[in-house]
């Protein structure tokens, strides 16, 4: 098969559903009719779009700064907690309940609390809850990734003489990489809710969240939408990311494999 | 190729293995006596092969020699060194039932792995990579991913990897255990045709009674509940050939064979 061939067959299909989605959303808009605030059609809110194109670029840079600023703070804190939790007996039995009571807090209620200690118009708050949100996801499939290993890849290296950190380098943290790429697909879109619905309580009055509680209170519900679909954007181009890092990283992971 | 630990120019022997045994779990609820008062002794060059039951202990006695399990009870002593000294000098190499190989990492890097964790040059591993899959007959994969390849291809690799810094010694769990008949049988072969190439003493666990007998020149026949060593049967047949699977000597020793683990139950 040619690149180009490849290419259209990789692309096409998302197109066309896109297109008939987006299509016939309007269509049925056109003949039902309802009242604008229920759901508007994608052109209105494709007009939208391009009346408040300086606010909305101005707030998705503000939330996408949060949603990548607390993406990348969960992924570090989750994967190291998972590296330590496998390493050591201790951090294990110490660590993983702290972890298991902290994603059992309903995190998203604690975006008030946060505005409290990192002052209600700061950034801070809303990184915090992107950070706790994305943490556990991470954490959990990292620390699964590193211990369910094969036992005898284990006895192999011990075997050789090998000690407990090159066991990690060399078996435990390649064995984690589909698990931790699982997780951070995963996060993406997590780090994207958490910080839309964070800044629906607090943070900068210009970011994505302000920009649909405030178009919702005006009534203007497709400047609510087009945020939305800004926050949508983001979250597509950061899984994007995510796939495309997952390629980079291990691209062993997508070798054509032998049936048994 | 000198054993380290050779006293008066005397090679000592492989593994010499006196009143050992091994308890999992002491004292608990679910201690499990796995070895009881095994005395083994394997000389340099031996082929051997543990059969017996599940159960029997056979896995539990292999990484015994290997000091991936410590004996509660006796001493194990190899290439005239505890055995602890022998994992850590890398006198001896081990091959699992399944191949266990890196998927992350290409044939070549597979087989390089203890290489590199012993601390080669990139040439010399490479040099060292290609030899031996000289050996195994897999050249043109040297690129390949193990996900490539086939139970038997992986295998085969598993064992270039266990080959690759000529170990004295090599450990075999079951190696042959998940594959089909026709490509156990061409293992075997490629097995002795490597052994008898290299003279390593190798200690091979299986439950395969025709397999122990075309493959070893001894048999240490066990039984289970608690693990010990019934009988070690002296399987004298000459080089191998497919045509040793035929010959009456053959089927006299697996009989022999069957006979002392029916005894042993």
């Amino acid at each position: 098969m040619t690149a180009a061939k490849t290419l259209l067959r990789s692309w096409l299909p998302p197109v066309v559903a896109a297109a008939v989605i987006f299509g016939s959303w309007e269509a049925i808009l056109a003949i039902l009719r309802p009242d604008g605030f229920v759901l508007p059609p994608p052109s209105e809110i494709g007009s939208a779009v391009a009346e408040n194109f300086d606010a909305i670029i101005t707030a998705t840079g503000v939330t996408g700064f949060i949603i990548v600023t607390g993406l990348l703070g969960g992924v570090v804190v989750g994967a190291a907690f998972a590296l330590l939790v496998t390493a050591f007996r201790a951090a294990n039995e110490t660590l993983t309940p702290l972890a298991v009571a902290v994603n059992a807090v309903p995190i998203i209620a604690l975006a008030p609390i946060f505005n409290a200690w990192f002052g209600i118009l700061s950034p801070r708050s809303n990184q915090a809850v992107v950070v706790v949100l994305v943490f556990f996801p991470i954490f959990i499939n990292t620390a699964r990734g590193l211990t369910q290993v094969e036992p005898s890849q284990i006895e192999l290296m011990e075997s050789y003489g090998a000690g407990k950190w090159r066991i990690m380098r060399e078996v435990r943290i390649p064995n984690a990489m589909p698990f931790f790429f699982t997780a951070l697909k995963l996060a993406t879109s997590l780090a994207v809710i958490a910080a839309i619905v964070a800044e629906y309580f607090g943070g900068r009055q210009d970011a994505l969240g302000n920009l649909i509680t405030n178009s919702a209170g005006l009534t203007r519900y497709n400047d609510a939408w087009a945020a939305v679909l800004a926050g949508s954007l983001v979250g597509i181009g950061l899984y994007a990311l995510a796939v495309l890092a997952e390629r980079l990283v291990m691209p062993w992971y997508f070798v054509a494999r032998r049936s048994a | 190729m000198n054993a380290a630990g050779a006293v008066d120019g005397v090679q000592p022997p492989a593994v010499e293995i006196r009143g050992a045994s091994k308890i999992f779990n002491p004292g608990r609820h679910n201690e499990v006596k796995a070895l009881e008062d095994i005395d083994l002794h394997i000389d340099q060059g031996d082929f051997v092969t543990l059969i017996g039951p599940s159960g029997c202990g056979k896995s539990t006695l292999l990484r015994l020699i290997a000091a991936l399990v410590d004996a509660s009870d006796g001493t194990v002593v190899v290439n005239g060194k505890t055995a602890d000294a022998a994992r850590l000098d890398r006198d001896y190499s081990m091959v699992f039932q399944r191949a266990g190989l890196f998927d992350w990492r290409n044939v070549s890097r597979n087989i390089e792995l203890p290489l590199e964790l012993m601390g080669w040059k990139a040439a010399d591993r490479r040099r060292r990579s290609a030899e031996m899959l000289e050996l195994v007959k897999l050249t043109e994969f040297a690129r390949h991913h193990p996900a490539e390849l086939s139970g038997g291809m992986q295998q085969r690799i598993a064992i270039a990897r266990a080959m690759s810094f000529h170990p004295q010694l090599l450990l075999m769990d079951e190696p042959f255990g998940a594959l089909d008949e026709m490509t156990r049988e061409h293992m075997q072969n490629e097995l002795l045709r490597i052994w008898s190439e290299t003279r390593i003493t190798v200690v091979f666990v299986t439950h395969s009674i025709p397999e122990a007998v075309f493959l070893s020149t001894k048999v240490a026949v066990m039984s289970p509940r608690p693990g010990r060593i019934a009988a070690v049967i002296d399987n004298d047949l000459g080089p191998r050939t497919d045509a040793t699977r035929d010959d009456p000597a053959f089927f006299s020793n697996v009989t022999a064979v069957r006979d002392a683990l029916r005894g042993g139950h």
